[in-house]
């Protein structure tokens, strides 16, 4: 069916992080997506990669899109995938996350899908497992899949990523999302900013070789990308805003602010989003947004991810 | 009547003098009886029993102002009797407890109830503190006077910092009619927040809430100034910052009655030894910036930081193998507080003696203790340790029935070879 074509070499047992990753380990999960978008247009979508192998996707954080981004993908390339949500799991009678993980090690998976609402929790569990474990976000540290299909989706529109100034903008303090895609960006070469009040920067963030702006406008002026963040309401343990029409009034993304950006600046969105907060529904809707292309870029990359740690799987 | 002991050939400090002699000390019904050059093998009497330490230091015993133990409690953590065997293999033989138990000290009780069990399980002094506020909620004061009847050696509310302002205030004023001694930790709660390492770069980058170094530096601020105002004897239990380190300064010009002490993790560790979420390393106050440790060491060497303290905190597995932002606060120290000092002396930093007498002579007169010196007529709490020799620390070996040490498996050197306590051997 695929073309033949040359292995995947990706020297990593887990995508904890895009901060492990190197621009040609990145650029590779690119090249194989690209294979995989054009696999899942067709009618007959199933692959064999990973036809015996068994996906856990263990989720400790709500999450509709990626969990089913996630199944989806391993199910097309042939695993056998559970979802293991945490409403129905032994953490809620108090089993701390690394009897959890031995627990499930036991069952002998290949690949173990994690999301959790602490930072660094994954790399925990990663420790002490036998199989692959991919970061489907740890608290706000990072979230590697979602920068990958940002990155596909922007090289698919723009043809390039390098020299490319990307606007990420809105609750950078609270975002694992913008934390991956500001490494990653930087690593491919693309010019990084990042937007919104000083609340919801994190300190120090101008180190992480970004320019910071405050001012929305000023942030986006000539930008070919601007990345809209959710604001994390659900996250907020203080007033990091005053109110939500202050916050849309400032850093809300309506179709007068796009007009900063460059005329054919593109807008994106990681989902789920607050309409009439961080994006107006002209702009979320309008030719210019990406956010479905992102969801279905999501696959593609996700089934790269699973491909190219199977390569490393112990095989027979 | 035991007999006479003798240590000689011995490098002796002596910290009060921040002097290194040759020489030795005589040891008689628990307490020094001699000590000096002229203590040789040739003139000590014939019913001495002698150890010749052959050229190793010979110091006061160590006194930590700031240890947690989990008797009443947590016995499944530390009893009295595990913590202090760890302190007598580290040369501690005075230590300080917190109040932070289950009950809480803050009741004459279970004061008397910790002084009857170190009497009759452990192998060094344990000098129980007591809590400021009832139940350390920082809202009432306990009873002080009580306490202190009791045999509470100072008051402190331990990983607490008393929020209220005119709480701490009344505090302050109240135990300087006792003449009591109040050790605060000092850090602003609501400013702190969620926060669970030091704010910056680091922290944004793992995703992890910071605390601000502001935390820790107004509310001491706050403190100089109700201690301005009240004049009551006034120890910060524990600072991490260079900021504090300037306060601390400013306050001790104007001729303000404070003390400071900072941790051995915090004069030795910084923030990066965080590296991939390392929960050992999460304490209270975090590990700092490398620039906050460099100012913290530098006060240290000139005495604007009066004491090291081990900040021993015993947890388990159940507490410490979980997400960083899940596991609780706290590091052992007891047993490796002298071999992680010795670093500042080898990276020549500070001077053995005043090293030393950061750990002895200046908790000594701060709590008000005869102990601490090498005096005649003092307590013989003595150590004996080369502090050249190297050794890699096997966690499995410390005595600590927690084993979560930020030095596992590090190099260190010093170790002790010998403890007495009142004259008697504890350790070696």
């Amino acid at each position: 069916m695929a073309a033949p074509r040359s292995p995947i070499i990706f020297p990593h047992r887990h995508l904890l992080g895009i901060e492990h990753l190197s621009a040609p380990d990145i650029i590779q999960i690119l090249d194989v997506a690209e294979e995989a978008v054009a696999l899942s247009r067709k009618v007959e979508k199933k692959r064999h990669v990973l036809s015996g192998r068994t996906q856990i996707n263990l989720f400790f954080e709500n999450s509709t899109r990626t969990q089913a981004s996630f199944e989806i993908a391993g199910k097309r390339l042939g695993a056998d995938v559970m979802n293991m949500s945490v409403a129905n799991s032994s953490v809620k009678k108090g089993e701390t996350l690394i009897d959890t993980a031995v627990t499930l090690n036991a069952m002998r998976p290949d690949i173990i899908i994690v999301r959790h609402h602490q930072s660094g929790a994954v790399d925990l569990l990663a420790r002490k497992v036998d199989c692959c474990v991919v970061n489907a976000g740890d608290g706000a540290h990072e979230h590697p899949t979602q920068a990958l299909l940002d990155a596909l989706t922007i090289r698919r529109r723009k043809g390039r990523i390098e020299g490319l100034t990307v606007a990420i903008c809105g609750d950078v303090a609270h975002s694992r999302v913008a934390r991956s895609n500001m490494l990653l960006l930087a690593k491919l070469g693309a010019r990084v900013r990042v937007v919104g009040p000083s609340t919801l920067l994190p300190g120090g963030i101008e180190r992480m070789g970004v320019e910071v702006h405050r001012d929305m406008r000023e942030g986006i002026k000539d930008a070919d990308i601007v990345m809209m963040l959710r604001l994390q309401l659900e996250r907020m343990s203080g007033a990091f805003v005053p109110s939500l029409r202050e916050y849309a009034r400032f850093f809300g993304l309506d179709e007068a602010m796009l007009a900063h950006a460059k005329p054919d600046a593109l807008v994106m969105h990681p989902g789920p989003m607050n309409r009439g907060v961080e994006i107006d529904s002209a702009v979320a809707d309008g030719p210019r947004s990406l956010v479905t292309e992102q969801v279905e870029m999501g696959v593609a990359v996700r089934m790269a991810v699973l491909e190219a740690l199977a390569q490393n799987l112990p095989k027979g | 009547m035991t007999k006479p002991l003798a240590l000689i050939n011995a490098r002796l400090i002596d910290p009060v003098a921040g002097t290194e002699t040759r020489g030795g000390v005589l040891i008689a019904d628990g307490l020094i009886a001699d000590v000096g050059t002229s203590l040789t093998k040739a003139n000590l009497g014939g019913d001495v029993e002698v150890i010749d330490c052959l050229g190793d230091v010979v110091a006061p015993g160590l006194i930590d102002m700031r240890a947690f133990v989990g008797e009443p409690g947590a016995e499944h953590r530390e009893t009295i009797a595990s913590a202090s065997a760890a302190a007598a293999a580290g040369g501690v033989t005075t230590i300080v407890s917190m109040p932070d138990t289950q009950p809480v000290v803050d009741d004459p009780a279970v004061v008397d109830f910790l002084k009857r069990r170190a009497r009759d399980t452990a192998r060094v002094r344990v000098l129980p503190s007591a809590a400021i506020t009832k139940g350390l909620k920082g809202k009432e004061i306990a009873e002080l006077g009580l306490l202190q009847e009791a045999g509470a050696i100072a008051f402190s509310d331990g990983t607490h910092s008393i929020r209220n302002t005119q709480v701490m205030r009344r505090a302050m004023t109240y135990a300087r009619d006792f003449d009591a001694l109040i050790m605060h930790f000092a850090q602003d709660e609501d400013l702190a927040g969620s926060g669970v390492m030091n704010a910056g770069e680091l922290a944004t980058r793992l995703g992890l809430g910071g605390i601000p170094v502001e935390a820790e530096a107004i509310a001491l601020d706050r403190d100089m100034r109700l201690v301005n105002m009240i004049r009551g004897k006034y120890h910060a239990a524990i600072i991490s910052a260079r900021m504090s380190v300037e306060i601390m300064a400013r306050a001790k010009e104007a001729g303000l009655p404070v003390t400071c002490a900072t941790s051995i993790n915090h004069l030795t560790l910084n923030e990066n030894d965080i590296g991939n979420y390392r929960t050992f390393c999460k304490v209270s106050p975090p590990l700092r910036h490398e620039l906050d440790r460099e100012a913290l060491v530098e006060a240290l060497s000139s005495g604007l930081i009066d004491v090291i303290v081990s900040d021993h905190n015993p947890q388990d597995v159940e507490t410490k193998r979980l997400p960083f932002g899940e596991a609780e606060n706290g590091a052992i120290g007891l047993e490796t507080m002298l071999s992680a000092a010795i670093r500042l002396v080898h990276a020549g930093q500070v001077s053995l003696p005043r090293l030393i007498a950061a750990m002895t002579s200046r908790p000594a007169e701060i709590l008000g203790l005869p102990q601490g010196r090498l005096a005649k007529g003092t307590p013989a709490d003595l150590i004996r340790f080369d502090p050249d020799e190297p050794y890699v620390l096997d966690p499995a070996l410390l005595h600590s029935r927690s084993k979560n040490t930020p030095f596992d498996e590090a190099r260190m050197e010093g170790r002790v070879k010998l403890t007495l306590v009142a004259g008697e051997k504890v350790w070696g």
